[in-house]
């Protein structure tokens, strides 16, 4: 099953080059091939959540495809291509190379921040946009670059948005905070850590693991004695869900709080019913709140429901494809300034940037725990915290015009 | 000291498992002076094959432990005829080869089995089915859960087992003939060849049981679980004196201990300079100090010509 399907995309990923070649070698091709990337790691702990990426990506190209779009007076062909870039940042700079030799009008990734930095220059330099719909470490805007975008909130926003619940709702005196030495993991714990420390809580020294640790008993046995109130850990479900079972175990008497890598359901069945209670963060909003029409093609497509990030890469790719259709052309140079100034409803509500790339306005969605399913409790905008129930209240679908396209 | 007692606890039944992965490399390399690369993965397939057993039987409403306990009786035999199809398809062949075309195949069939669970088994970390409730029981300030307990007893008495096959069986003696000098045990009427297929296969047994603790222990199993795990284990049966089968289960358990303690209190020692994250590393520390300071290990009586 699995080994078929790679296969498939294999294939699919190699006449997508090869189609590409030749469209450039002929000379008044009929239809014209405009290949996007899309790169995520599709092997080890998260692969899971890079296919989940993917699938987003793939679908808003299927359906553009299906949409007969017109760019340049000629029928357009999409074309994903996708990568692995197996959670690595050397492997990630050799796929974005490979894309950019490919010639990619634009890439939707990286999924991880520590490969989505390294891999922006590359693209950048190669005057690509990308957009990635998951990494959230600040450093990835920051740093001037042209072209590089995020539909997601940042970590400066995330983690003040989880700290700030957590002062407010748990008040904890003493919280301890883990991370996976990631540049995501950590970037995050930062984050989280002067949040706190501005609000007076004591933060214990950091305790780091890596991102394939799943033996948390030290570190856990080490803070027990240490007795906080909270914990947080940044980090992906794969290492959080071993964390909070065997805090549990332990009996460490705290809230276990994390970031958005670990707010999915699989840590209901990593953790079992250790992962009732839990605090997590996503940056945006759950898929379960995106579109409707977003969810219901995304099940009929891949038989399945979006994981985390689908919504978001579903929307990187729409906006790419609907800054070209703007521009009327898939060269950078024509729809990288549309692409700048774009006001978009997307499957996860209003986009638009900011000068540095960055989404306005991005929400944080506070969850918890219950039965081995995520539950959202809070949604935090510009400052402000509503209760979930508000939030989708007030929101009266907020994407019901991606049919718009 | 309660934490200190905690931190032993973790660090035993981590121990424990590394003490059963450890025997299957130490028992190989005793007998044909390979190390098998491999034998993390077979870690592996018995975890896995323990999930989609567990997984398969979990609807059945059959008695949780019934469950667990099926799931082992089929991890283990598949581990076996891995292990077997192993040493006859991969190893037989290279049987008085350079030593260095074995050891490059065995990476090899590491990478070869890995893969293959990746297209059975899909390359999700899979959450291990955790069926039978963990009780925790606590003294002296510390916890200990049932699947401690479990892991604890099950490695002792397999360990107890193993040496008792070793040391008082008719096959136990063919093997340590065999380990000592292939030719002349083949002299003696002893079929080598059968005696170091039922060394792999009994190594590829107790990684069956070490795969299926791991997995209950820490709720998750990935097709890549074994290599990390693997290595460590190399490790351990290099702290014992790689050969020495007592040496295997001494090391396996004194790398537990070891890597949990460091793990707990290198922040502390190191003013937090260096943190837990440092866990990893100090089954290879060890590796490089025993090289250096007694190649043949702790129990080992070989010279270290061999390692």
């Amino acid at each position: 099953m699995i080994r078929s399907h790679f296969g498939v995309l294999a294939i699919a990923a190699m006449v997508g080059v090869s189609a590409c070649g030749e469209d450039k070698k002929a000379q008044a091709p009929a239809t014209l091939t405009i290949a996007i990337g899309s790169v995520a790691p599709l092997t080890g702990g998260i692969a899971h959540l890079g296919k989940d990426n993917e699938n987003g990506a793939r679908l808003a190209v299927e359906e553009a495809n299906a949409a007969k779009i017109r760019i340049g007076g000629k029928e357009t062909a999409f074309e994903l291509l996708a990568e692995d870039d197996q959670e690595d940042a050397k492997v990630g700079n050799t796929v974005a190379q490979k894309l950019v030799d490919a010639k990619v009008a634009g890439v939707v990734g990286h999924l991880n921040s520590g490969t989505s930095i390294p891999a922006s220059n590359i693209y950048s330099g190669a005057n690509i946009p990308m957009i990635t719909g998951s990494a959230t470490n600040p450093e990835l805007t920051e740093r001037g670059l042209k072209g590089v975008f995020r539909v997601v909130g940042r970590d400066d926003q995330q983690g003040p948005a989880v700290a700030n619940y957590l002062v407010a709702n748990t008040k904890p005196k003493v919280v301890a905070i883990i991370d996976d030495a990631t540049a995501y993991g950590k970037g995050l714990a930062n984050e989280v850590e002067k949040t706190l420390t501005a609000a007076g809580v004591k933060v214990l020294a950091r305790e780091q693991g890596t991102n394939k640790t799943v033996d948390w008993k030290a570190v856990l046995t080490k803070l027990k004695g240490r007795a906080p109130d909270a914990v947080f850990y940044g980090g992906m479900d794969s290492t959080a869900g071993p964390l909070l079972k065997q805090g549990k175990e332990l009996g460490v008497k705290a809230v276990f709080s994390f970031g958005d890598g670990a707010c999915t359901d699989k840590m209901g069945e990593f953790a079992g019913s250790a992962a009732d209670g839990l605090l997590c963060s996503q940056a945006g909003i759950p898929p379960q709140a995106a579109s409707k029409k977003f969810l219901d093609a995304y099940k009929k497509r891949f038989n399945t429901d979006p994981i985390l990030y689908a919504p978001f890469t579903y929307d990187a790719a729409n906006l790419l494809i609907e800054a070209m259709k703007q521009a009327n052309s898939a060269d950078p140079a024509r729809y990288l300034p549309v692409l700048q100034k774009i006001d978009f409803a997307g499957a996860t509500g209003r986009i638009s940037f900011d000068e540095k790339g960055d989404r306005k306005d991005a929400e944080m969605t506070i969850f918890t725990m219950k039965g081995g399913k995520l539950l959202p409790i809070a949604i935090i905008k510009s400052g402000k915290t509503v209760k979930y129930e508000d939030f989708v209240a007030q929101s009266t679908a907020p994407a019901a015009d991606v049919a718009k396209k | 000291m309660d934490i200190f007692i905690q931190q032993v606890i973790n660090g035993l039944t981590l121990g424990a498992v590394y003490a059963m992965v450890a025997l299957g490399y130490t028992m190989v390399y005793g007998i044909i002076q390979l190390i098998n690369f491999a034998h993390g993965e077979v870690v592996m397939i018995g975890a896995m094959v323990a999930f989609s057993v567990i997984g398969a039987l979990a609807p059945s409403g059959l008695p949780p432990l019934a469950i667990v306990l099926v799931a082992a009786g089929c991890a283990i035999p598949v581990c076996m005829l891995v292990g077997y199809a192993m040493e006859r398809l991969a190893y037989r062949p290279l049987r008085g080869a350079p030593r260095l075309a074995p050891l490059i195949t065995a990476i090899g069939v590491s990478i070869i089995l890995q893969h293959l669970a990746m297209m059975i088994w899909s390359r999700n970390p899979l959450a291990f089915p955790q069926i039978i409730k963990v009780e925790s029981y606590h003294f002296a300030g510390a916890t200990i859960t049932s699947v401690q307990i479990a892991i604890l007893a099950i490695s002792l008495a397999m360990m107890a087992g193993l040496a008792a096959l070793v040391y008082r069986t008719r096959l136990g003696t063919a093997m340590r003939a065999t380990a000592h000098n292939p030719q002349v045990a083949g002299l003696m009427g002893i079929d080598a060849n059968r005696i170091i297929a039922l060394t792999f296969v009994i190594g590829a047994a107790l990684a069956a049981v070490a795969g299926v603790m791991v997995a209950s222990y820490y709720g998750i199993a990935h097709y890549a679980m074994g290599s990390q795990l693997g290595l460590k284990a190399f490790c351990a049966a290099v702290l014992g004196g790689i050969g020495n089968i007592p040496g295997a289960m001494l090391g396996g358990v004194l790398l537990g201990v070891v890597e949990a303690l460091g793990a707990g209190y290198i922040g502390d020692l190191t003013g937090n300079v260096f943190g837990s994250n440092y866990q990893d590393v100090f089954a290879f520390i060890v590796l490089i100090a025993v090289l250096v300071l007694r190649p043949s290990g702790l129990l080992g009586e070989r010279v270290g010509d061999r390692a």
